[in-house]
C-alpha cells in the first residue's frame, strides 16, 4: 500500500449497462479523514459509484484508488480498509444484534480475543446496549440503520461508505444518526463517503459533489456552492397556485418550481421583487417570503430540474410487498 | 484470494444452523410431512400393492420417505438464498473480503447437516413401521444420507443462483422437487413399467439415492449397490461444480 493523504482517488470512472451509460467519466479525490458528499436525484449514478468502489460492481472503463489499493486488481485489500452502510437495509432480522455483530466479525477475521470486546464497544457507541439480544426483526427502522453503522465499523475500517444512510427515516431519526456520524467523525479519523439526495444533509459535508445524470457537474464546499447562485430566493403561497405559476410563467419568464411548501423562484432582488409581485396576482397573496439560496436551489440553478423526493419506484413497491409474503411464508 | 476460507464456511454454517433451531416451525412442519406420508398414504395404499416382495407398504416407502425428508430439507435450506438476496443480507456477506466458493460451500453444509438432522428423525421412527435395519448398517446409511443431502443442496444453490426471484419456486416445486422425488422409484418398486416411464427412473440420480438407503435399510435393491454409489458420486461431484461456477458468476 502507498502512503497518500488521499482515501480515494478516481480516474475517468465508467459504468455502462448495455449501453445506458449510469456512471460517466467521473473523476475526484477525497482527502483521508474527509467527510465527502455525493449528491443527486435518483438514478443520478450514485450508488453504481459506491457499488463500483466498494468492489461490488467493475467499472467498464476507468481506475480507481481506494485505501491506496486499486479496486478491481486488489480487491480483497479494498474491502479489507472498507465498511459500507447499504441503502437497503442488510441485516438478518433473524438473528439478534449481537449475533449479526459476531458473524459480522468472523468473516472480516477480528481475532476471537477481541471481538466480544469490540462487540460491546461499537453497540454501546450506537446506544444499542440494551438491545443487545434482541432479534433484530423488533427493531424500528432507525435502530436498525445504526446496528448497521456499529456494524460497518466492527473491523476498524478507514473508510465508510454510507449509500443514502438515512432514507426512509423520519425527520428525528435522520437527525440522530447525523450526530452519530458527526460523533464519530469528531472521535475518529474515519473518512466517511457518503451519498445523499438530502440537501440539508449535504450541508454536513466538508465537500460535496452534484452529480447528474451519471457526470459530476459541481465540486466543492457548501458555502461556495451556495455563492453560485446570486440572487434571492422567493416563497410564495396563493390561493392558486396554478394560476399563479402561469401568470408568473408569462409575465415574467421566469422558472417557478412547486412542492407542499408553495411556490419557488429566484429573483435578483427579493424585496423588491415581493410588493410588484401582491399587485399583479390575480389570485389572493397567502404567503410570501423572500429568503437566500440553499442547495436546492444550486441543483436547480445547475440542471433546471429539482431534486425530488420521489414516491417509490415500481421495484420498491414489489420489495415491500414481497416482504409481507415472506413474513407470512418464512 | 484463496478459495477455502474456513471462517467464511463456518460463519455461513452456523448462521444457517442457528435460524434452524430458533424457527420451530420449518422443523415441525418438515417432520409432519413425512410422517403424513408414511402412516396415512403409507396405511391407506397398503392393502393394493402386491408388487413389494415381502415387505408390507409402509415398509417398502421408508427408505424413500427418508430421502423424501432429505430432498425438502436441502432445497429449501439452498433456496434461502434467495430470501438472503431480497433482503440484503446476502450483499453483507458478498461485500466481505471472503471467496464466494466459500459462501457456497458453507451453504452447501449447512444444508447437509440440516437434512441429515432431519432425516435422521425420520429414521428412528423406522420400528413404528417394523422397519428393523442392522445397527451396523447406522454408519453407511448416514453416508449415503450425507452424500445426497450435499448433492441435492448443490442443486438447490444452482436454482437459487439463476432464480432471480422466489416466485419461480412453485415452478421449482412442480417441474424439479416433485418430478425428481416420483420418478426416484421411492414412492412404487421401478419394475414392470412401461418404457419411458423406466427410462425416466433409470436417468434420475436420485433412483439411485434411494436404492442404495432400501439395500442398507431393508436389504435388497433393485440395481447393483456399488454401481449406484459410483453414479451418485460422479452427479455429485458435478453438481458441486456447477454449484459454485453458479453461485460465483450470479449478478446480486
Amino acid at each position: 500500500m502507498t502512503a497518500s493523504p488521499e482515501a480515494i482517488v478516481v480516474n475517468g470512472l465508467t459504468r455502462d449497462f448495455r449501453g445506458f451509460v449510469a456512471v460517466d467519466n467521473i473523476s475526484f479525490q477525497v482527502r483521508a479523514g474527509e467527510n465527502f458528499g455525493f449528491l443527486g436525484p435518483n438514478g443520478a449514478g450514485k450508488t453504481t459509484t459506491v457499488k463500483m468502489l466498494c468492489t461490488l460492481l467493475r467499472p467498464s472503463g476507468g481506475n480507481a484508488q481506494v485505501a491506496g489499493c486499486d479496486i478491481v486488481r486488489e480487491q480483497s485489500q479494498v474491502r479489507k480498509s472498507i465498511g459500507i452502510i447499504f441503502q437497503d437495509p442488510s441485516l438478518d432480522d433473524r438473528l439478534t444484534a449481537r449475533e449479526n455483530l459476531r458473524f459480522h466479525g468472523i468473516i472480516y477475521k477480528v481475532p476471537g480475543k477481541e471481538l466480544p470486546e469490540r462487540i460491546d464497544q461499537s453497540l454501546e457507541w450506537m446506544e444499542l446496549a440494551d438491545r443487545a439480544d434482541d432479534l433484530v426483526r423488533t427493531f424500528s427502522g432507525g435502530m436498525k440503520r445504526r446496528l448497521e453503522i456499529a456494524r460497518g465499523l466492527l473491523h476498524l475500517p478507514k473508510i465508510l461508505f454510507l449509500d443514502e444512510p438515512t432514507l426512509g427515516l423520519d425527520p428525528q431519526t435522520r437527525n440522530r444518526i447525523w450526530e452519530y456520524l458527526l460523533r464519530l467523525r469528531k472521535d475518529t479519523n474515519i473518512t466517511l463517503f457518503l451519498t445523499t439526495h438530502y440537501m440539508d444533509e449535504a450541508e454536513h459535508c466538508d465537500r460535496i459533489a452534484i452529480i447528474d445524470h451519471g457526470k459530476i457537474i459541481a465540486l466543492d464546499t457548501p458555502q461556495a456552492l451556495k455563492a453560485q447562485v446570486r440572487g434571492d430566493v422567493i416563497d410564495l403561497q396563493t390561493g392558486d397556485d396554478a394560476l399563479t405559476e402561469k401568470e408568473l410563467v408569462a409575465q415574467h419568464g421566469i422558472a417557478v418550481w412547486g412542492d407542499s411548501q408553495g411556490l419557488h423562484f429566484e429573483v435578483p432582488n427579493g424585496a423588491q421583487f415581493i410588493p410588484k409581485l401582491v399587485r399583479e396576482l390575480t389570485a389572493e397573496v397567502i404567503a410570501v417570503s423572500t429568503r437566500r439560496p440553499t442547495l436546492d436551489d444550486v441543483f436547480l440553478k445547475l440542471t433546471g430540474r429539482e431534486i425530488r423526493d420521489d414516491s417509490p419506484s415500481a421495484r420498491d413497491q414489489m420489495k415491500s410487498r414481497l416482504q409481507r409474503i415472506g413474513r407470512r411464508w418464512r | 484470494m484463496e478459495i477455502i476460507d474456513f471462517s467464511c464456511i463456518y460463519m455461513v454454517w452456523l448462521r444457517d444452523t442457528i435460524r434452524y433451531f430458533r424457527e420451530k416451525s420449518q422443523l415441525y412442519g418438515s417432520i409432519a410431512r413425512p410422517i403424513l406420508w408414511l402412516f396415512v398414504l403409507g396405511m391407506g395404499l397398503r392393502g393394493s400393492y402386491r408388487h413389494t416382495g415381502d415387505f408390507s407398504y409402509t415398509q417398502f416407502i421408508f427408505p424413500g420417505i427418508v430421502a423424501m425428508t432429505i430432498i425438502f430439507t436441502s432445497i429449501q435450506s439452498a433456496i434461502s438464498i434467495i430470501w438472503d438476496r431480497e433482503f440484503g443480507f446476502l450483499k453483507e456477506i458478498l461485500v466481505a473480503p471472503v471467496p464466494r466458493t466459500s459462501i457456497a460451500i458453507g451453504k452447501a453444509l449447512s444444508g447437509t447437516t440440516l437434512s441429515l438432522i432431519q432425516g435422521s428423525i425420520i429414521l428412528l421412527l423406522s420400528p413404528l413401521v417394523q422397519v428393523h435395519f442392522p445397527l451396523l448398517h447406522l454408519l453407511p446409511i448416514l453416508a449415503v444420507m450425507g452424500i445426497l443431502s450435499f448433492t441435492l443442496t448443490g442443486i438447490g444453490i444452482v436454482i437459487a443462483a439463476r432464480m432471480t426471484s422466489f416466485q419461480g419456486f412453485g415452478t421449482i416445486m412442480n417441474f424439479v422437487i416433485m418430478p425428481m422425488w416420483f420418478l426416484s422409484g421411492a414412492m412404487f418398486p421401478p419394475t414392470g413399467l412401461p418404457r419411458w416411464l423406466n427410462l425416466l427412473i433409470r436417468g434420475n440420480p436420485l433412483t439411485y439415492g434411494v436404492d442404495l438407503l432400501r439395500w442398507l435399510i431393508l436389504g435388497f435393491s433393485y440395481y447393483t449397490p456399488w454401481f449406484g454409489l459410483i453414479l451418485l458420486m460422479i452427479f455429485g461431484s458435478v453438481v458441486t461444480f456447477a454449484a459454485v461456477f453458479f453461485f460465483n458468476r450470479g449478478e446480486y
